[in-house]
């Protein structure tokens, strides 16, 4: 089976938006329980690589881009959650399913303020370790 | 764990990029955990970009690094031509082709750079001082073509800034032929060679799962076997129209990863030549008025690996957010895995199989366990590296090791 068909089939429901850029870019929306859930079947069931992730604050809130890289077809899937609403902005780590995220996640925790349940590790990695608490250096600042 | 732990004042070079700490424990010769601080050198460029207009963050990111200075410029350019409809749709075909030369230009250099400072680290300082002898006239080449040595301000969104002259494209043949023995003659001296094999097979093995699970990319993957590619996987330039090959070996080690980078250098150099051939006439860029709001991913394969960019605009004139992944980010993580278990005079080497920098091992301490005593430097361990080349040459001259 085609991979976009096997990632529609066995996401499902879980999918709530399913956008083709191009033929080589894939945007899909799940919601923020579950991140968990898909990143593992991408990761491990669809042997997907984890490119890298994103967090962008819009109006809103916040969303994080999580880019997975299928080589074989060149695609990119890059699936976004929304963390909208109360702050401060929480998901669950995927850490626990790859590695590979270990790092952009406590990126995305000092930088944009994004708490990362379950993360096993969740310290500073690119900030000083004199830089303020609670000062996010990635957010926009109000005017 | 509860170790004390003493970091040394090292020297911090801001000119190099990524400039990285580890922190080895040991027991004895034996690695047993390390510690990966990074963000010495953290410049914001991400946050820097988003006051920028789209023309300008061009010049931006293309100072992320020194060495894969077109890598960055051109994942970005990829990244917003991706809202436009793609490269192909928007940018001369020339213009393509003239993306193409650079960005293989670059390879060969890098890969260059690299094997001049495994050669060091291990002891091999003849092929330093050969491999930056050859990098050379590649650098002079940057000059001819775009104006630069580093930096070359090649990319723009739309096209190139500056074409390959006629009168050049002789002098990039020329060149090029004379560099086809000097890599023939590495490839011979590494793969030949008892006392390398003995030093770097099965040495910082990083092992195919090992690679999946940190995602690694670049040089660093395909040494564990697995065959990826962004020139093939995800097309850009005009690799797709060209005759070459993708390297992949199985073992892992650091032999494997120096073979794969001597052999792309052949690959780089084949491309070069086709592109030079079939160089097609006409524009180098497209007049490019407004970016659409959208988002869009660029990624390029750099010396080290993918390299990816993404981009979300809003319809004005500057990016709303711009997210850069550096392949040494991926890779670098990786030698948490690749190091432990080794022993400590083959720390250098390994950290530096994955092709960060020079400074990055500079500033290695080590600790020994049970007191966080600080024993070693960064130094001392080229030093302890060097030593065991010499050793293991000794060992070969005396018949005691029958490799090759």
């Amino acid at each position: 089976m085609d991979i976009r068909d096997k990632i529609k089939e066995k996401l499902g429901s879980k999918i709530t938006g399913w956008h083709e850029h191009s033929s080589r870019r894939v945007y899909l929306n799940v919601s923020r329980q579950d991140i968990f859930g898909v990143a593992e079947f991408l990761f491990k069931q669809a042997a997907l690589r984890f490119s890298t992730a994103s967090a962008t604050q819009i109006p809103s809130g916040f969303e994080i881009v999580y880019h997975f890289s299928h080589d074989a077809s060149g695609t990119m899937y890059s699936v976004r959650v929304l963390l909208e609403g109360a702050e401060p902005p929480a998901v669950d780590s995927i850490t626990p399913v790859c590695s590979a995220a270990e790092w952009i996640e406590r990126e995305m925790w000092e930088m944009m303020g994004v708490n990362f349940k379950n993360h096993p590790n969740l310290k500073r990695l690119l900030l000083a370790e004199d830089w303020p608490d609670g000062n996010y250096p990635l957010r926009k600042k109000e005017d | 764990m509860s170790h004390k732990v003493i970091i040394p004042i090292g020297p911090y070079h801001p000119l190099q990029e990524e400039p990285e700490f580890f922190q080895l424990y040991v027991e004895g010769e034996k690695v047993v955990d390390i510690d990966i601080i990074i963000g010495y050198n953290h410049r914001g460029i991400e946050k820097l970009s988003e006051s920028k207009h789209f023309d300008q963050v061009a010049f931006l990111v293309e100072r992320i690094c020194g060495i894969c200075s077109s890598s960055h410029p051109y994942a970005y350019v990829l990244a917003v031509e991706d809202i436009l409809g793609g490269e192909a749709a928007v940018v001369p075909e020339r213009a393509v082709y003239i993306r193409t030369v650079v960005d293989e230009l670059q390879r060969i250099h890098s890969h260059l750079l690299w094997l001049g400072l495994a050669g060091h680290f291990i002891g091999y300082n003849t092929v330093w001082m050969w491999a930056w002898k050859y990098r050379e006239p590649v650098l002079d080449l940057f000059e001819m073509v775009t104006g630069n040595r580093n930096n070359y301000a090649m990319l723009k969104v739309g096209g190139v800034r500056r074409d390959i002259k006629d009168e050049d494209i002789p002098v990039i043949k020329k060149t090029l032929d004379e560099l086809v023995p000097a890599v023939k003659m590495f490839e011979g001296a590494v793969i030949d060679d008892p006392v390398i094999r003995a030093r770097l097979e099965g040495v910082g093995i990083l092992t195919r799962e090992q690679a999946i699970d940190y995602s690694v990319v670049g040089p660093t993957a395909r040494a564990s076997g697995l065959d990826m590619d962004v020139r093939r996987d995800d097309p850009y330039g005009a690799y797709s129209r060209l005759d070459w090959n993708i390297i992949v070996e199985k073992t892992g080690d650091i032999f494997a990863k120096t073979v794969i980078r001597i052999r792309e250098m052949q690959e780089s150099i084949r491309i070069i030549r086709q592109c030079l051939d079939k160089l097609p006439p006409g524009a180098i860029d497209a007049d490019v008025k407004d970016i659409p709001p959208g988002e869009g991913i660029g990624r390029v394969e750099a010396p080290r690996g993918e390299c990816f960019h993404y981009i979300k605009s809003d319809g004005t004139n500057r990016p709303v957010r711009h997210k850069i992944r550096a392949p040494s980010y991926m890779n670098v993580a990786s030698n948490k895995v690749a190091v432990i278990g080794g022993t400590i005079s083959d720390a250098t080497i390994t950290l530096a199989a994955v092709d960060p920098c020079y400074c990055c091992t500079e500033r290695v301490a080590v600790m020994r366990r049970d007191t966080g005593a600080k024993v070693m430097n960064g130094w001392d361990l080229i030093k302890l590296s060097q030593e065991k080349t010499a050793r293991l040459k000794e060992e070969v001259n005396n018949g005691r090791i029958d490799r090759g």
